[in-house]
């Protein structure tokens, strides 16, 4: 069964057209990495997958919801698609913990106690028991994205968007964020990956789409694109990054 | 010196009404300027003009003027009748206000428009966000800029004492034109204006230590 299912969307910024069309859909466990180069519109497909962007024309049904209809409950639908950022963006004036107790607390009402009971598991999880207690700006990069996994999976979301969640750590610490997010994909998480980890894509997606100036040009599982991509445009691309 | 001594009862008596209407009129001001701000950054194109409209409106008028009109203008109308320390709190609220209004629209525009992302993709509402992630933060960095605004608005109420409101400047003429002794009066004034305003810088410094900025 779907649970993203995106037809022909198109988003422009000004008169700058940065997704032309796109159509596709994704399966629940499924994971899709999306790679492409800068600017290709990779990011702000992800981030139409949420409305963090909203889109021109077109539709995005998340778990049989339309997320831009007029009386589409957002905020609800937003509980259900967790998204990690390339900068963290974790709440600096708040603990490891309160970061990821918050939005259950305010968002779904839950308890105190559960919310820290949940936090303390997911942090277990991604290794960062003994961080609990610190402020952000007191973790390295790699620990702080760690946590921000941890935050989004507080909501028990159905679907977990990564928008180049490696792009701004030392390259130490890649690996820790990548085997969180690997250990996800085998639990059966549904994931959305923006990423330049083609080592990743290779190993962990189900699915690799070539995003390439707004569109979908190529779409494949990892082996064939990789090892035989059908699109110039693709193979340009491969050659330069690996 | 026992001019000094003499007239401290009074001064000191002063001080209090100084004292409350700072306080009220800087509380009022804070919740006007926060009440500003948000309509500012309102998607409402009607709330940011009327918004726009005020601060301008205060910002581009002396504040005597403003309580003038508050107290004397307004009451002239005869539909409502505003007595001196309510126009006098009035008076110094909005202006207060007008300026915070700025204070905090420009401290949450400074802010990251990740820290709005990741709260909004959570799944907190708008309200939520500004509440718990965007307002704390935004407040700690404007806390400097604030306490300048409270100091300005404190030594603003010494105006008051023209509408006949008894604060610390009011108590001071009282004492001189009974005593004659203007030099040491109004040095003991400057030095209790001092002491408060000072103490004032304190508590703003030890709040800053305590919500260490991030």
């Amino acid at each position: 069964m779907s649970l993203i299912e995106v037809k022909n969307l198109k988003k422009s910024f000004g008169n700058a057209e940065v997704l032309k069309d796109i159509s596709v859909t994704i399966d629940k466990q499924e994971v899709v990495c999306v790679i492409g180069a800068s600017g290709s519109g990779k990011s702000t497909f992800l981030r139409c997958l949420n409305r963090l962007e909203e889109i021109t024309s077109g539709q995005v049904v998340i778990d049989g919801q339309d997320i831009t209809a007029k009386d589409a409950n957002i905020n609800q639908i937003r509980q259900e698609v967790g998204m990690v950022f390339q900068q963290f963006n974790l709440f600096p004036h708040k603990t490891v913990l309160e970061n990821i107790m918050l939005a259950p607390m305010k968002a779904k009402g839950i308890t105190a106690d559960q919310a820290r009971q949940k936090a303390e598991a997911l942090l277990a999880k991604v290794g960062l028991k003994d961080k609990a207690g610190s402020y952000p700006n007191e973790l390295s990069g790699g620990q702080q994205q760690r946590v921000a996994i941890a935050r989004a999976l507080a909501m028990n979301p159905k679907i977990m968007l990564f928008d180049e969640p490696t792009s701004a750590l030392d390259p130490e610490m890649v690996g820790d964020v990548l085997d969180v997010m690997k250990q996800l994909a085998q639990e059966g998480m549904t994931m959305v990956v923006v990423t330049h980890e083609m080592g990743f894509a290779r190993e962990v997606s189900d699915r690799v789409l070539f995003i390439d100036d707004g569109v979908i040009m190529e779409e494949n599982k990892p082996s064939e694109l990789f090892a035989d991509p059908k699109h110039e445009r693709t193979k340009a691309f491969l050659s330069k990054i690996l | 010196m026992k001019a000094i001594m003499d007239a401290l009862p009074y001064l000191w008596a002063g001080l209090q009404v100084t004292a409350y209407v700072f306080v009220i009129a800087i509380i009022i001001g804070f919740i006007i300027g926060l009440i500003i701000a948000l309509m500012r950054l309102s998607p409402w194109k009607v709330l940011n003009w009327i918004a726009k409209i005020f601060v301008d409106a205060i910002r581009g008028t002396p504040i005597l003027v403003q309580l003038f009109f508050f107290y004397y203008g307004l009451n002239s109308l005869g539909i409502i009748s505003l007595d001196r320390t309510s126009a006098g709190i009035l008076t110094v609220a909005i202006n207060a206000g007008a300026y915070f209004a700025e204070i905090i629209r420009a401290g949450i525009q400074s802010m990251d428009k990740g820290q709005t992302e990741a709260a909004r993709s959570l799944g907190l509402t708008n309200v939520q966000t500004m509440r718990y992630i965007i307002l704390p933060q935004a407040f700690r960095r404007m806390l400097p800029t604030f306490t300048n605004q409270a100091i300005i608005s404190l030594k603003d109420t010494s105006l008051l004492s023209v509408i006949g409101i008894a604060d610390l400047t009011q108590k001071g003429q009282v004492v001189i034109a009974a005593t004659f002794k203007a030099f040491e009066i109004w040095l003991a004034v400057g030095v209790l204006y001092f002491i408060i305003i000072y103490l004032l810088s304190l508590l703003s410094s030890y709040l800053e230590r305590r919500y260490e900025l991030r």
